[in-house]
């Protein structure tokens, strides 16, 4: 593979499927749930076997599941926002799944597949939605960076983050980067790809050789605009600008992200530099629960991605090759029964946060402003406390 | 001790700081090769090498946004924007992103990230060259803001500032680059978030910082030659702001004066008035009054003198202050 410049269509495949654009789509498992050849891309799927697929399967559904509980959670007051990610399961959980846990990820804020790939437990995650946190886990124990409201203002850290990186490995074998070599992932979107800190990204990225995949997830909406106004060209495109390669792949096959993802990443490691993987899909649900996508898209168009569900693709597969049974199906239900249950208790128990926490964590180090500040607030409680009022708050 | 220019200390200083620890790394536009606009980082490419001394693509965002990234795989970046008049392409990253990283991350995560900016005018140039936007950094928590005005507080204040454990913003008068002092290379003086009693007084107070220390200094030569004492305060950090020293000297003097180059309006003098007003109320003999720049853009180079605060108008401060 070249080192820089898209890959070439002989190398992205003969298969690769045209779909409403002239840049080829790699495509796996395609929405019939016929598994598919790519002559470049195939090679990083050979493990997968009816075990990992069955993985991939209960994956899907359980994120799916956290989804709708988080959502309904919303509904029922218990949370004040929801992000769904319904649709985008393929992409990301195919994605995530091709990370290393020495690798670090930085997601925008739709990522509750990939967190699951990271061990992220979904529980703490509702945090930030239910108000209680601005950061919900601890990014250094699964080394998946926090959520980041400011669109694409993560993708510089996840460069900075790679360069360190490079740092850190300039004077490693190549043996040494194939196995133990770090690697980053930054997620955005179609919407996110518009801004400048993109751009910015990426050009130090390629300037600076540094191993970072940009992993973009074209939902097709940005809130209520449309791909269309963000891009003229499919958003891989764009990489062959920068010099590095670009590849668009069928966001809803989960073995094609697999794949392009595991790609990206080893040239990544082995110091090649960084690459751009546009993940083409659907935001099957709305923006946010705050959202009301009839007022900008038709039904035809979401009807039109029914059909290319990622869920319903792989169950197709592992049906018509009969890997799984109802038996299989069942205890997958259980297991996201479960988990909603879990969410639910944790949801209306998580600890109060204090505003004195708020004080202690805004400098590592002592701040006389803080310490005035807290004191007076120290004290303003404990006059309410002496008097048992409770306070007009 | 040694005499040397403010660059020249803010030079050994960095270069302390890349000699000692081994995670400390500078990036920018020209600081490698040319050395700087300024020359601030002088031959330090040449002996720490490219992959330390860091010329950077012209994207101010960018890097803002990687040295944040280079932080938290656990280095000391230091960020140099090359004039102050154009931080703000890098504004989101610095108020959204790393002011806040570790408040967001319920204090797991630390972003040790210093912000060189060279700041102020009075030295002749154009447009977006001569501004002093550091209220605008003030004004956002989780920052840190120091501004060195002689050359031993350069030399200690860059190396404090990057093993400081929370972003700092160093902001350097780039006017006084050139001013010569003395430098104690042993040991600090003091700590870089306090003020200091630069002239000591008895009947009025000027706090000043960076580039106006020396005219602080000059006018309150003139004001004893009119046969008035007045004490000079070099705040020396901006945020957090040592209250403290300045509110001893008001409750000695019972008058004040603050002046910056940044316009008065939303500025740091009207935070040390209502600071002063309620810790020294019972002192002020005067209401306080601050010297400053005018509502306006920085004016063009052939009416700056006009703009900035000088020795004229702080007189005329002290004036009004003793007719009160």
């Amino acid at each position: 593979m070249a080192n820089t410049g898209s890959p070439s269509p002989a190398e992205t495949g003969g298969t690769a499927v045209a779909e409403d654009s002239s840049a080829p789509l790699i495509q796996l498992l395609d929405p019939d749930g016929r598994l598919r050849d790519d002559p470049v891309f195939s090679a990083y799927a050979q493990d997968v076997d009816a075990e990992m697929l069955r993985g991939f399967y209960r994956d899907i559904a359980l994120t799916r599941r956290f989804d709708a509980e988080a959502t309904a959670l919303q509904r029922q007051g218990a949370l004040a926002l929801w992000v769904p990610c319904r649709g985008q399961e393929a992409a990301q959980i195919g994605s995530g799944r091709a990370t290393r846990p020495t690798d670090y990820i930085f997601p925008t804020y739709r990522e509750h597949g990939v967190a699951l790939t990271r061990g992220v437990d979904f529980a703490e995650m509702l945090r930030i939605f239910r108000g209680v946190s601005n950061g919900g886990w601890d990014p250094r124990e699964n080394r998946f960076h926090m959520y980041t409201m400011v669109l694409a203002a993560q993708v510089p850290h996840a460069t900075g983050y790679a360069m360190g990186v490079a740092q850190d490995q300039s004077d490693w074998t190549a043996e040494q980067r194939e196995r133990d070599g770090e690697a980053v992932v930054a997620y955005f979107g179609d919407g996110a790809s518009s801004e400048g800190d993109i751009h910015e990204s990426m050009v130090f990225a390629a300037s600076f050789d540094a191993p970072v995949v940009f992993f973009c997830q074209n939902n097709q909406w940005a809130i209520s605009v449309p791909f269309e106004v963000q891009s003229k060209v499919p958003l891989a495109e764009r990489a062959a600008g920068y010099g590095f390669p670009g590849v668009r792949v069928d966001g809803n096959d989960i073995v094609a992200c697999l794949a392009v993802t595991r790609w990206a990443l080893e040239r990544a490691r082995r110091g090649e530099g960084p690459a751009l993987i546009e993940a083409v899909t659907y935001r099957m649900s709305a923006h946010t629960t705050a959202d009301d996508p009839t007022k900008y898209r038709t039904s035809d168009q979401e009807q039109s991605w029914v059909h290319r569900d990622p869920m319903t693709r792989l169950e197709k597969h592992l049906r018509d090759t009969g890997q799984i049974d109802d038996a299989f199906l069942a205890q997958v239900e259980r297991d996201a029964d479960a988990l909603a249950a879990d969410l639910r208790s944790k949801a209306f128990s998580f600890p109060d946060p204090s505003l004195e926490d708020s004080f202690n964590n805004v400098y590592a180090e002592s701040h006389p402003l803080i310490r005035e500040e807290s004191e007076w607030f120290r004290q303003y409680e404990s006059g309410f406390a002496d008097h048992q009022t409770g306070g007009n708050r | 001790m040694t005499t040397m220019t403010i660059a020249k200390a803010l030079n050994s200083g960095l270069r302390k700081r890349l000699e000692e620890d081994p995670k400390t790394l500078l990036m920018g536009e020209d600081i490698g090769r040319l050395g700087g606009v300024y020359r601030i980082t002088d031959g330090l490419q040449k002996d720490f090498g490219a992959d330390r001394v860091i010329d950077s693509p012209l994207a101010e965002s960018g890097i803002i946004g990687t040295s944040i990234g280079l932080a938290l795989r656990g280095y000391r970046p230091v960020a140099e924007i090359q004039f102050d008049g154009f931080v703000f392409p890098g504004f989101n990253q610095i108020t959204t992103q790393l002011a806040k990283m570790r408040a967001r991350s319920e204090g797991r995560l630390t972003v040790p990230v210093v912000i060189r900016i060279p700041y102020g005018g009075g030295i002749g140039s154009i447009e977006h060259h001569s501004e002093s936007p550091e209220a605008l950094f003030a004004h956002t928590a989780g920052l840190r803001i120091i501004t060195p005005s002689n050359a031993q507080d350069a030399y200690w204040m860059i190396q404090q500032a990057i093993e400081c454990d929370d972003p700092v913003i160093v902001f350097e008068p780039k006017r006084r680059y050139w001013l010569k002092g003395e430098v104690d290379t042993e040991r600090p003086t003091l700590d870089p978030f306090s003020a200091q009693v630069v002239r000591p007084g008895t009947q009025a107070t000027i706090v000043a910082y960076g580039p106006l220390v020396p005219v602080a200094l000059a006018a309150a030569e003139a004001a004893e030659e009119e046969g008035y004492s007045v004490e000079v305060v070099d705040l020396r950090s901006i945020s957090p702001i040592d209250f403290d020293t300045v509110v001893a000297s008001v409750e000695k003097t019972g008058r004040l004066i603050v002046t910056h180059e940044a316009p008065t309006f939303g500025g740091i003098g009207g935070e040390i008035a209502s600071r002063v007003a309620e810790r020294a109320f019972l002192s002020l003999e005067a209401p306080v009054l601050r010297v400053g720049g005018f509502h306006m853009p920085y004016p063009v180079a052939k009416v700056e003198e006009d703009y900035l605060p000088n020795i004229d108008k702080l007189l005329e401060a002290l004036d009004r202050l003793f007719s009160y």
